[in-house]
């Protein structure tokens, strides 16, 4: 079921003869249009203020998701929403926003939209095709030195203008602030509800801002710790169907589903390899937990760890050259980088406590991973174990899974006693923490692919 | 003998091994289940029959062996002696009763996580089953089953309740 949407860019730049100014005027500009004022490795002290104006339509005609005058504003406040909840944008309250007109999104008012204070400008048009779909236009502007930065055009099915909007967003993220986009992206998680001595679990698919939620088993089985595969087309979960802890391989777009591999034994902890054919599980075996990887198409599990213990929790580098793990071989859960075939295998967490759920970033730089001690804490280290640093401090927090551009992070946060789980999001900086609205309670969340 | 004699570890086991007899075919996970294998019509046969203890039942298991369950210390499977002595009298019932197959249930606090706990679950069921077998109790007869953290008997998070949490069950079918 993936959604299509094909994009064209319109043209990135306006000449450069659009410019007016001095020369002086213009190398201001050009300091100005470069990446965002502000701390972005060490944190976000400064955000950037932004006005987000309802995309105006050519002709206001109704659709099946709507007119496209309403579209037009809705897409203005999920572009809002994504921008704010990154932590890098201040945008401009919505009653301070003027109305825009057709001409005006590709020839802004800059003297109106300093007077409210923004540094940054977004606008567009929604506008129906003649061919059952709708173009929305995305147009970015450097209110400070009047120049345009950046301009697309995305062209999607009716059910799809959220995703347009998400793709505007990410568009303006990565070229004010540099680093990948990631808000057109969805989450699979575990929905928990009930009692917690008689929870019922879900596995659930959302868009990254919690629209589009569906359930995807019924809740009749336990169900945990679902991954997207990289490729987005399926997913790996683990269910209790009939009392046989087993992991399952699930095709998204037929929904069909089957077990990954032919075990008499229990299989959990599943993770896909980096171009989604393999996926590296545990099996546990008379009291002895081992990590196996198998070809999604099916095939015979390879053995990649081999000593007494929990080996667990698997999960490869982006080029699939590695896989960090968990094991409990020196007497206390600690995280261990072998290659992908199982060989040299060498521990790296060193700290106090101890150290579970791996996952390294798609951008090979760091390894998240819950620390164990007291509490639980989210926290990263570089895949030399050096570097470990906490982004979290609350009763139980667990489970990290990176965004798609290796700068946030998605965990469950378990309250004390009774309470259901959620999730939670934190930039790498450990800042900007926020919890995902969700319709129950949720746990296990793994972040899909960018969606294509 | 009543209800109340039981321990109320033992009910809470009751009922939720009937909500997990998912009893689908394994490549239909969306299938409502039928009725638990066993079960009579109000669902509640723990063995008790015009007020007494039918032999071989799962109340009759627990009467015998004094209980269903043994308890762990934090991150461990090893068993302690009053552990031990609750696994003989058990051993001593499976023993006279060749017939009845067992699942025997390993589970942890919420101080784990999530994929740890449930290799630390299983851990704990093989002790559990281990041992039984070096007691004459036939491995075959035996099936075990980790919840991890995912099935606590007590709520609170708190020394006490995890203390209750950190356990392996033998369960009799219905």
């Amino acid at each position: 079921m993936a959604p299509t949407l094909s994009l064209h860019r319109f043209l990135r730049r306006l000449a450069v003869a659009l410019m007016v100014f001095s020369a002086g005027s213009a190398a201001s500009a050009q300091e100005n249009s470069g990446p965002i004022e502000g701390d972005v490795v060490g944190g976000i002290s400064n955000p950037s203020s932004i006005a987000i104006p309802d995309f105006p339509t050519p002709a206001d005609v109704g659709t099946p998701a709507g007119n496209t005058a309403e579209i037009g504003r809705q897409v203005a406040q999920v572009i809002e929403a994504d921008l704010r909840n990154s932590g890098f944008f201040n945008p401009v309250a919505r009653n301070l926003l003027r109305r825009v007109t057709m001409p005006q999104v590709t020839s802004p008012d800059y003297p109106a939209w300093s007077q409210v204070g923004a540094q940054h400008l977004v606008q567009g048009y929604v506008q129906n095709g003649g061919n059952g779909r709708l173009t929305i236009g995305c147009y970015l502007y450097d209110v400070f030195a009047q120049s345009s930065l950046d301009r697309a055009g995305y062209e999607v099915d009716y059910a799809d203008w959220r995703r347009a909007a998400h793709r505007c967003a990410d568009m303006v993220y990565a070229r004010l602030t540099g680093e990948g986009a990631y808000f057109d992206s969805r989450v699979v998680y575990v929905a928990e509800s009930g009692p917690k001595n008689n929870r019922t679990r879900r596995i659930a698919v959302m868009d990254t801002d919690g629209a589009n939620h569906r359930f995807l088993t019924n809740g009749q089985s336990i169900v945990l710790t679902p991954r997207y595969a990289p490729d987005g087309q399926s997913i790996v979960y683990m269910s209790y169907l009939n009392d046989e802890p087993r992991v399952y391989f699930y095709d998204l777009a037929s929904g069909r589903q089957r077990t990954l591999v032919d075990s008499q034994y229990m299989t959990f902890a599943p993770r896909y390899s980096p171009d989604s054919r393999y996926v590296v599980f545990s099996m546990a075996v008379n009291g002895n937990t081992d990590i196996y990887r198998v070809p999604v198409s099916g095939g015979r599990p390879e053995r990649l760890t081999n000593t007494p213990g929990i080996d667990t929790g698997g999960s490869y580098s982006p080029d699939g050259s590695r896989i960090v793990f968990e094991s409990d071989r020196s007497g206390s859960q600690q995280l261990y980088v072998m290659n992908a075939d199982g060989s040299n295998q060498r521990r790296i967490s060193f700290g106090g406590g101890s150290f579970a759920t791996p996952e390294w970033s798609p951008r090979g730089n760091l390894i998240a991973y819950t620390q164990v001690g007291g509490g639980f804490r989210i926290g990263v280290m570089r895949p030399d174990g050096s570097g470990s640093r906490l982004l979290t401090n609350s009763w139980q927090d667990e489970a990290p899974s990176w965004a798609p551009n290796g700068r946030v992070i998605h965990f469950f946060r378990t309250p004390r006693g009774d309470g259901l789980p959620s999730l939670y999001s934190v930039d790498v900086t450990g800042r900007m923490e926020r919890r995902l609205p969700t319709p129950v309670g949720a746990s296990d969340p793994s972040w899909s692919p960018l969606n294509d | 003998m009543t209800m109340a004699r039981l321990p109320k570890t033992a009910i809470l086991v009751a009922a939720g091994s009937a909500l997990a007899l998912g009893a689908c075919s394994r490549d239909a996970p969306e299938e409502l289940p039928p009725a638990p294998i066993g079960s009579n019509d109000n669902g509640m046969n723990d063995g008790m029959n015009d007020g007494g203890i039918v032999p071989g039942s799962r109340a009759d298991f627990v009467q015998q062996a004094g209980t269903d369950t043994v308890y762990f210390e934090t991150d461990s499977h090893d068993l302690d002696p009053e552990s031990r002595a609750i696994l003989d009298a058990q051993a001593r019932w499976l023993v006279a009763n060749p017939g009845v197959r067992v699942t025997i249930e390993g589970h942890c606090d919420e101080r784990g996580t999530r994929e740890y706990n449930l290799a630390l679950g299983e851990r704990r069921a093989n002790s559990a089953k281990n041992y039984l077998a070096a007691r004459g109790v036939d491995a075959s007869r035996m099936t075990v089953i980790s919840y991890g953290k995912e099935r606590p008997v007590a709520l609170g998070s708190d020394p006490a309740s995890w203390a209750q949490n950190r356990r392996a069950v033998t369960v009799v079918p219905l």
